[in-house]
């Protein structure tokens, strides 16, 4: 136990004494966190909006008029070339081409059915899906619009039986930053904690220090915990830090304990951590194990869940998925922060993490070798 | 038992390259024993064999009495080693260095302070500097008191003198020769010549295999031929015009000196001045030297690379 005391006071002093950690461990996260949080928003903030009117009738411009007065659409021109609407598309000016055809409105009158087309850019698919959602929200509203209209008044509920009304429960007005932070915070402590431990036991390989501590009679054991408690306690005062400011500048709702958070939060470092000290163990230089922890460190970042819904991928990326601690963490993360779930609520994922943390900590102990 | 380090038949390869090819030898209690021999002897090696850092392929080695593989425990406990290269953290200071050390050895300065007094106190004034911040002979200084502070019954060093300057040169072998003097057994590699002296025994290793044990007076004793120590204006003509003299049997560089070691027995002297002179060698000086155990290593090198090929 002293021995482990002694390796954790050593370890705290040499991450100290490193110039570069403070800042490492305090500004870096914040900028991050207030560039990535405001930047990798999926909210639509400004659909550019090409109309091509070839009707040119008081319907068609009570449509127009009611794209134009919708938040976010901006109507930047109005043509009649299809040629022109679509090269806006192409040289990446308009996201949106609304097309409305000749004779619309005589359509729409004589045969009660009429159509409109819209082009939408692609490029960036979730944003194709927002603009696709909302301008059919936009022209089922219009729909409606034209049903009161040309129908006696009184009809207008008749045509429409089931009324659909909904709530977004956990992020009412579904905020995307209070979505995105607990993502991104888990990113930050992962990467500060895993990149810590992993390029430590390393480092005492590069600089030959293994070597003194290997003829010593201290257990492996002892020296693996007295690596792992230090970048441990590190990566959770930084979640702290992080669950601060995130509540300070993003107003970051915590509807859970933060007991049940931290607990968690914990387990879960125990197997990032591990995971680092292992692939420690196994390389021989920082260069090595810079290039694997990267390798992992963007699978698992993009398989987590954080940008795209885990449940949306294929059957063997989600078997596949088992090994990955950002899966279960990020879950968790949001789980406690915007519904408020305690333990009971997480029971699988409690499990997972710990026989993770079990098993490749076990792993670590094992494949530091005192002889070469 | 006196055997302090036995080592039997030890073998010891990295792929294909022999390290060490099936060595044997024993030291005694107390004994101040060398490894002489270039870079890539196998010095290294049979070090990190005998600290349980390498197992090794065949062959058994015991540090006082326990088993170098399975008592590995044991040893850790009993045996202290300075690797070769600067081991102790750079970035803690000398004090924090000897405390963690102390510590994982489940021991504090204080109980082991008389064992590394005498080298300790020279550091001592710059007990709260960075390891890194030391000087070469600071650094081994601390090395080697991190190496001591469990009181070891044996002592492993690994070229502790290695990027050293003379004068810590010196005063290291002083203290290696009062630690001796406490009954710690030392086993310590050296590339340097001059080294060997000191030492009790001394081992002449070359690429894994080891020529000869002797005290270092008895080995150069057993040296029969003559050697001359030659000099000129022009060093560098005067070492390819002997390489191409006739009678030459080996001539090397001997600090300012060339050691010039003849196939003939008799008129050594003579033959090589006139040589020299019809090479028109200005101010040349030839005298005869004692042989010392770098003319010996010199020796037995050329022999067994002559009888390799």
């Amino acid at each position: 136990m002293r021995t482990i005391l002694y390796i954790l006071q050593k370890e705290f002093i040499l991450v100290f004494r490193d110039k570069t950690m403070l800042p490492m461990i305090f500004f870096m996260p914040i900028i991050q966190l207030i560039i990535l949080v405001n930047a990798a928003t999926f909210e639509m903030k400004k659909i550019d909006m090409v109309v091509l009117d070839q009707d040119m009738s008081s319907t068609s411009r009570k449509l127009i008029s009611k794209f134009g007065g919708a938040p976010f659409y901006v109507i930047k021109t109005r043509t009649f070339s299809a040629q022109e609407a679509e090269d806006a598309l192409k040289d990446n000016t308009a996201d949106l081409v609304l097309k409305i055809p000749a004779n619309f409105e005589r359509d729409l009158i004589r045969n009660d059915k009429a159509n409109v087309q819209l082009l939408i850019n692609a490029i960036d698919a979730v944003a194709a899906g927002l603009i696709n959602a909302y301008s059919t929200n936009i022209i089922s509203d219009f729909n409606k619009d034209v049903l009161a209209e040309w129908h006696d008044l009184n009809q207008m509920n008749v045509d429409l039986p089931l009324d659909v009304s909904y709530r977004y429960w956990f992020n009412p007005t579904l905020e995307y930053k209070i979505y995105m932070l607990p993502g991104i915070l888990m990113i930050l402590v992962t990467i500060i904690g895993m990149f810590l431990s992993a390029l430590n036991i390393v480092r005492e390989k590069e600089l030959g220090t293994i070597e003194q501590i290997n003829v010593t009679p201290i257990r492996k054991h002892h020296f693996i915990i007295g690596k792992l408690l230090p970048f441990l306690i590190i990566a959770m005062f930084e979640l702290a830090f992080g669950l601060i400011a995130g509540r300070l500048l993003f107003d970051q709702p915590i509807v859970g304990s933060l007991f049940v958070l931290f607990t968690m939060a914990f387990i879960y470092l125990l197997v990032a951590l591990g995971f680092g000290l292992f692939l420690s163990t196994i390389s021989n230089n920082q260069q090595q194990v810079m290039f694997t922890i990267f390798f992992f460190l963007l699978v698992f970042i993009l398989m987590s869940g954080i940008f795209t819904p885990v449940e949306s991928m294929p059957e063997w990326a989600q078997h596949v998925n088992i090994i990955n601690p950002f899966k279960y963490f990020i879950r968790v993360l949001r789980m406690i922060m915007l519904k408020g779930s305690g333990f009971t609520d997480m029971m699988k994922e409690l499990v997972s993490l710990s026989i993770y943390g079990l098993i490749i900590l076990s792993l670590a102990v094992w494949r530091y070798r005192k002889t070469v | 038992m006196h055997e302090s380090i036995q080592v039997k038949n030890i073998t010891k390869t990295y792929d294909k390259v022999i390290a060490l090819n099936s060595i044997n030898f024993e030291v005694e209690k107390g004994e101040l024993f060398g490894l002489i021999g270039p870079d890539g002897a196998g010095k290294t090696t049979l070090l990190r064999i005998l600290t349980s850092l390498l197992v090794p392929d065949s062959g058994e080695a015991f540090m006082n009495g326990y088993h170098v593989v399975k008592d590995y425990k044991t040893i850790r406990n009993i045996a202290g080693y300075m690797p070769g290269r600067f081991s102790l953290y750079q970035d803690l200071t000398v004090e924090e260095n000897l405390e963690f050390f102390a510590t994982t050895f489940g021991t504090t300065i204080s109980e082991n302070y008389d064992l590394i007094k005498d080298i300790y106190i020279q550091i001592e004034p710059f007990k709260t500097r960075l390891a890194g911040r030391l000087s070469g002979g600071m650094k081994q200084k601390l090395a080697l008191s991190c190496a001591l502070i469990h009181k070891p019954e044996i002592l492993v060093l690994d070229e502790p003198t290695t990027g050293v300057d003379a004068v810590s040169r010196k005063e290291f072998w002083e203290m290696l020769i009062r630690l001796k003097n406490q009954g710690i057994t030392i086993i310590v590699s050296t590339p340097y010549m001059d080294e060997a002296g000191m030492c009790d025994r001394v081992a002449l290793m070359q690429k894994g295999d080891i020529l000869q044990i002797d005290t270092p007076e008895d080995i150069a004793g057993q040296f029969a031929k003559k050697v001359f120590a030659v000099k000129a204006e022009n060093v560098y003509n005067l070492l390819r015009d002997i390489q191409a003299f006739e009678h030459t049997h080996s001539v090397y560089p001997f600090g300012e000196y060339l050691h010039y070691i003849s196939k003939t027995t008799s008129n050594i002297k003579e033959e090589l001045s006139n040589y020299l002179d019809s090479k028109n060698h200005k101010s040349v000086k030839i005298m005869t030297v004692k042989p010392d155990i770098e003319d010996c290593f010199m020796e037995l090198m050329t022999k067994t690379v002559n009888n390799g090929e």
